[in-house]
């Protein structure tokens, strides 16, 4: 058997980000508290791309470390804050009092949201949906539109449909060929990968073909959408991986503090961006803190496929 | 038994709950009061997060709305489309827990901006869920502790519309779901009559003058008002030794 780790499509995460994401571009990196590749976050602050426009639901301190590092000129979301722990003070302070640079925003709730990357993914120009009636979010987002039924003649929200130029999209494990497999939470994933003009999958570990296609409906992203594959272990953390590792809570609560004035982030990421080359070395340097984050094992029993 | 507004709180949302329910749960207390309800009077309760977990059955306290432990043992994990546009705007949530920075007399909740937009005194997260929680479940159940500046007569900003927005009424607007039934603060209880709060239940110990002095308009009394029943030694066990032992929220 060939190693999984060799193919066109596999590379290391400074390739990838070389490759696919430019200054200037429209990137998603998605997952919904659970797999959020702060791996590939990391190695574009440290390739310095700047006026990108960041998409995702939560900007979570994923991009509160990109915005204060400066990589972005707008940032299109839907609940800004650190779960949990308090407010994203990095992306206060850019809003607020343009540090380190004014950034715009672009606001939607959680299903406008979902239904921009859901209508990106089917090439559909808007989506249809019952919302934001009463609310103000249509008087601040000029982007928020509402459209009428040609069956019905009811007036519907309509929300635009998003083309990220790359989509970015952590995954527990895939083939050298992209085709991933994922449990637990799967946030906008799949609508973010089929909607993106090149896709990323960063994974936990890159396997054989064969166990990927041994359980097919698993298989959340097929490569047939995806550009590059980059394994990169505990490439999520603080975020997590279902059956790898443990959310690290504790961080997300440092992170209040870590990120409350410009001077301590900036210091943060010169220690554990800049100050590391890859994420393997801050995997290497976060040492014990990770090993106590592992995940206990649940297996489930398998199911038959014959037939 | 000694008890703190927030876990009398959770005691009143949890009660306030029926066994069967579809429940759109969040983070902190309204996860306390639905996990309390579960344990007690409505075991079968199901219990739905925006993060796609369905039925969940959370043996530890979840810090976010996509804790890992709310997958594990859950009836169904799902894509957060699948939350909002199968079970959500499809009809299947019976009742949406919302909070906010403000609520309004009219039941409108503003997670977005304190002040201005464009200039905004404090930039407040957003959205996330809550806009179309407001609109899509059936009822929705706020809860907050009051004060004079989370309850102004109105919201800055309308997040999440409730009775009566500027835009015009819950059935102008063509709304799907009825919009806010109960707001539980530390002091008391509201229903809304006319799309107005209205206090039904006032909480052993508060005052009329504290409940008046910490909202921001001169609030309607129901001719009925009643006072509300203390936590019980069992529902404080529960409480603080099952569901929040390291007291994060209590």
């Amino acid at each position: 058997m060939s190693d999984p780790r060799q193919g066109d499509k596999v590379m290391p995460m400074a390739e990838a980000v070389r490759r696919f994401v430019r200054d200037g571009q429209l990137v998603v990196i998605e997952g919904f508290t659970h797999l959020i590749s702060f791996a590939a976050a990391h190695e574009i602050i440290r390739q310095g791309r700047r006026d990108l426009v960041l998409c995702r639901l939560t900007p979570d301190l994923v991009y509160d470390q990109m915005i204060a590092a400066g990589c972005a000129r707008k940032v299109v979301f839907s609940w800004a804050g650190n779960p949990g722990a308090g407010p994203l003070y990095g992306f206060r302070r850019a809003v607020e009092r343009a540090i380190p640079r004014a950034i715009e925003i672009e606001e939607y709730s959680h299903y406008g949201m979902v239904a921009r990357f859901a209508a990106g993914a089917a090439r559909l120009p808007f989506f249809p949906l019952r919302d934001y009636q009463g609310s103000d979010l249509p008087a601040v987002n000029p982007e928020i539109r509402s459209v009428t039924c040609p069956f019905t003649g009811e007036r519907l929200a309509a929300v635009p449909a998003i083309h990220p130029d790359v989509a970015i999209v952590h995954v527990q494990r895939a083939d050298q060929l992209g085709n991933a497999h994922v449990w637990g939470l799967m946030g906008v994933q799949k609508e973010a990968a089929f909607a993106a003009r090149s896709v990323v999958v960063v994974a936990e570990e890159i396997v054989a073909e064969e166990v990927i296609r041994a359980d097919p409906n698993r298989t959340l992203i097929p490569g047939l959408v995806v550009d590059a594959v980059v394994e990169e272990p505990f490439g999520c953390h603080p975020s997590y991986a279902q059956g790898y590792y443990d959310r690290d809570n504790a961080f997300y609560v440092q992170w209040r503090d870590i990120s409350k004035d410009a001077a301590s982030l900036n210091a943060w990421l010169d220690e554990w961006v800049h100050g590391v080359a890859s994420r393997a070395e801050y995997v290497t340097r976060m040492g014990a803190r990770l090993a106590r984050l592992r995940a206990r094992q649940q297996f489930c029993g398998p199911v038959n496929y014959g037939f | 038994m000694e008890y703190t507004p927030t876990e009398l709180m959770v005691c009143e949302a949890a009660r306030q709950l029926r066994d069967g329910e579809v429940v759109f749960v969040g983070i902190g207390l309204p996860n306390l009061a639905c996990n309390l309800a579960r344990r007690r009077h409505a075991p079968n309760l199901v219990l739905i997060y925006e993060s796609g977990a369905v039925g969940a059955l959370p043996v530890r306290l979840p810090i976010s709305i996509g804790d890992p432990a709310l997958v594990t043992n859950s009836a169904s994990v799902c894509s957060m489309y699948d939350v909002f546009a199968h079970y959500l705007q499809g009809g299947r949530i019976d009742v949406g827990f919302l909070g906010g920075a403000q609520i309004d007399r009219w039941g409108n909740i503003n997670t977005t901006v304190v002040g201005d937009y464009a200039h905004p005194g404090v930039r407040l997260p957003g959205s996330g869920g809550a806009c179309e929680i407001a609109i899509l479940a059936k009822k929705v159940f706020v809860i907050a502790p009051q004060s004079v500046r989370a309850f102004p007569e109105r919201v800055d900003f309308v997040t999440s519309p409730g009775h009566v927005t500027p835009r015009g009424t819950r059935q102008a607007l063509a709304m799907p779901g009825a919009g806010p039934a109960l707001v539980i603060t530390d002091l008391g209880c509201y229903e809304f009559r006319d799309g107005e709060m209205v206090l039904t239940s006032l909480h052993p110990g508060a005052t009329m003058s504290a409940v008046k002095r910490t909202l921001g308009w001169d609030v309607r009394v129901a001719a009925e008002l009643v006072a509300t029943c203390a936590p019980s030694a069992d529902e404080l066990r529960l409480i603080r030794e099952d569901l929040d032992p390291g007291h994060l929220y209590i």
